[in-house]
């Protein structure tokens, strides 16, 4: 089909501590390496679309281009939370699918070695000698800490626990088992910002952050970036047949934000988005979960991963804690979920995540993956969710050359 | 009692501390701060209602590591307030899992949190054990 999206070129810089390269040394690594990969330069390129969350009104984009190529093509410079990744390479993805460009470049880099806590704090409010009513809620002071929390590691808590009030299932020890499996399987991904197994007790031991999110059940801050050139059907048709063999084909790129439900903007709901994309993903791909060689989904942290499961659709509704249980979702069972080592241990670099989630995908099903390689995968899923929200899902194909 | 002041100013103080809501009147759906139209529903006329004081502990986090300027520990919480969402910490019991549990009844309750060179409290509020 001529009207098929095909990822051409994709890659991802190591995760980790860059402190000698800038955010530009990296987002242009990354796209230089998919360029290569795909087999094409800057000048086969129709658009740019960029993402680099802190620094989202930097013109990311056109400081790329003026690092690696300034060809004087359209730029969309992109910022959607922890879906930026995800939305730059959609934005790409729906150029080319408007007929309007034939190839274009997505890019996604953050620097954020050493950030960190995530969302706490809010506007700094001392207490001041008088109070002075302020803001929206009329607050005399911050509230973070006053009611309820703002940072992510408790918000993200607060899921999980929602969930096991729900359906049961959930315990202190069940989530720091995901977190067991997410860094057992990092120990195969040279790329990953952490590779060190870590067993239960050093997990459930480790410095708590908020229960029942320890440190090492939660996503790691650090530098990375990841890109990807997105091309026609027939413009890949036109390449040579090594391009076409390893082209990968976007069988559902979806994009959605929350509907509104009762308590949706008292604790973020980032089960109903996720359950959306993911039903309009596999009506646009034709599978359903069951033909999932493996998935990379948003376990920004231990908590986080145990819900996607089930708004994925990988288990039955409410079945979550007795599908990780089971053993599904390491990687020698039913459905390898995050075998790069995931947020918890691979890193979560926001920008880069969107994209870096799809290279992984793209490397297992090229057969390129090495060590880790999950033989045979031919369909995989990959979902980020940003808080606010948007969630990004993407299922990729396999060529059939 | 004239000299204080809430948190926010959806806790309504007096001798019956609430919270207050503006709930949308096509919908029903309920906002703590203000909205130009519903966004469950589009509606633009609200009402403000109280909340009921009792519910359940439906999501908590015991939270010791914070930004700076945050007192830790602390226990955030989603509370089921008979259908209405509430975020607020869980206070007056120790912060532990032991203590604190899921389905866990809970009621409003108020505390100082300070008071200004004018000499008004500020009130904050939080969700204490029912039993």
């Amino acid at each position: 089909m001529s009207d098929d999206i095909w990822i051409l070129g994709i890659t991802m810089t190591k995760f980790g501590k860059h402190p000698d390269k800038d955010t530009i040394d990296l987002a242009a690594e990354a796209a230089m390496g998919a360029l290569r990969d795909g087999g094409v330069t800057m000048k086969d390129m129709g658009l740019l679309a960029a993402g680099c969350l802190m620094q989202s009104n930097a013109g990311i984009g056109q400081q790329l281009q003026k690092q690696i190529g300034q060809t004087g093509i359209p730029v969309y410079n992109v910022a959607n939370a922890c879906a930026t990744g995800a939305t730059a390479l959609r934005t790409a993805i729906m150029a080319v699918k408007s007929g309007e460009i034939d190839m274009g470049l997505a890019v996604g880099v953050e620097k954020l070695a050493g950030a960190g806590l995530l969302g706490g704090g809010g506007q700094p409010k001392s207490d001041k000698k008088e109070w002075s009513p302020s803001g929206r809620y009329g607050a005399v002071a911050s509230t973070d800490g006053r009611i309820g929390a703002a940072a992510m590691p408790a918000v993200f808590a607060q899921v999980g626990m929602e969930y096991g009030h729900k359906y049961g299932g959930t315990s202190f020890e069940l989530f720091a088992r995901i977190a067991e499996k997410n860094h057992a399987h990092s120990t195969l991904n040279p790329l990953a910002a952490y590779t060190k197994r870590m067993t239960l007790e050093e997990i459930m031991n480790d410095v708590m952050i908020a229960y029942p999110n320890t440190r090492s059940m939660c996503s790691a801050n650090c530098d990375g970036a990841a890109a990807a050139v997105v091309v026609s059907g027939a413009k890949l048709k036109t390449l040579s047949l090594e391009q076409q063999r390893r082209a990968i084909k976007v069988k559902a790129s979806v994009l959605t934000s929350d509907p509104y439900e009762e308590g949706c903007q008292v604790l973020p709901n980032v089960n109903t988005l996720t359950k959306n994309a993911a039903r309009i993903a596999y009506e646009q791909a034709g599978v359903g979960p069951q033909d999932l060689d493996l998935v990379e989904l948003h376990d920004c942290f231990a908590t986080a991963e145990l819900v996607h499961y089930d708004n994925l659709g990988l288990c039955e509704e409410g079945g979550a804690a007795d599908f990780f249980m089971s053993g599904a979702t390491w990687r020698d069972g039913s459905t390898p979920v995050n075998v790069s080592g995931g947020l918890e241990s691979k890193g979560h670099p926001i920008a880069a995540t969107g994209i870096a989630n799809i290279w992984e995908v793209c490397h297992h099903l090229r057969g390129e993956a090495g060590d880790r390689q999950i033989e045979g995968a031919k369909v995989g899923l990959a979902h980020v969710i940003g808080l606010g929200s948007a969630c990004g899902v993407h299922i990729l194909e396999k060529s059939g050359l | 009692m004239a000299n204080q002041i809430p948190l926010v100013d959806y806790l309504a103080l007096g001798d019956h501390p609430h919270l207050t809501a503006l709930e949308c009147a096509s919908c029903g759906a309920r906002y703590f701060d203000r909205r130009n139209a519903c966004a469950g529903c589009s509606g633009t006329e609200f009402a403000s209602v109280v909340v009921q004081n009792d519910g359940i502990v439906k999501a908590f986090s015991i939270v010791t590591f914070a930004a700076p300027g945050v007192p830790v520990p602390f226990v955030s919480a989603i509370i089921d307030c008979g259908g209405t969402s509430v975020r607020g910490n869980v206070i007056n019991c120790e912060p532990s899992p032991e203590v604190i549990t899921l389905g866990m009844p809970v009621r409003l309750a108020t505390y100082v949190l300070g008071t200004d060179d004018n000499g008004v409290e500020a009130i904050g509020f939080g969700f204490e054990p029912a039993n």
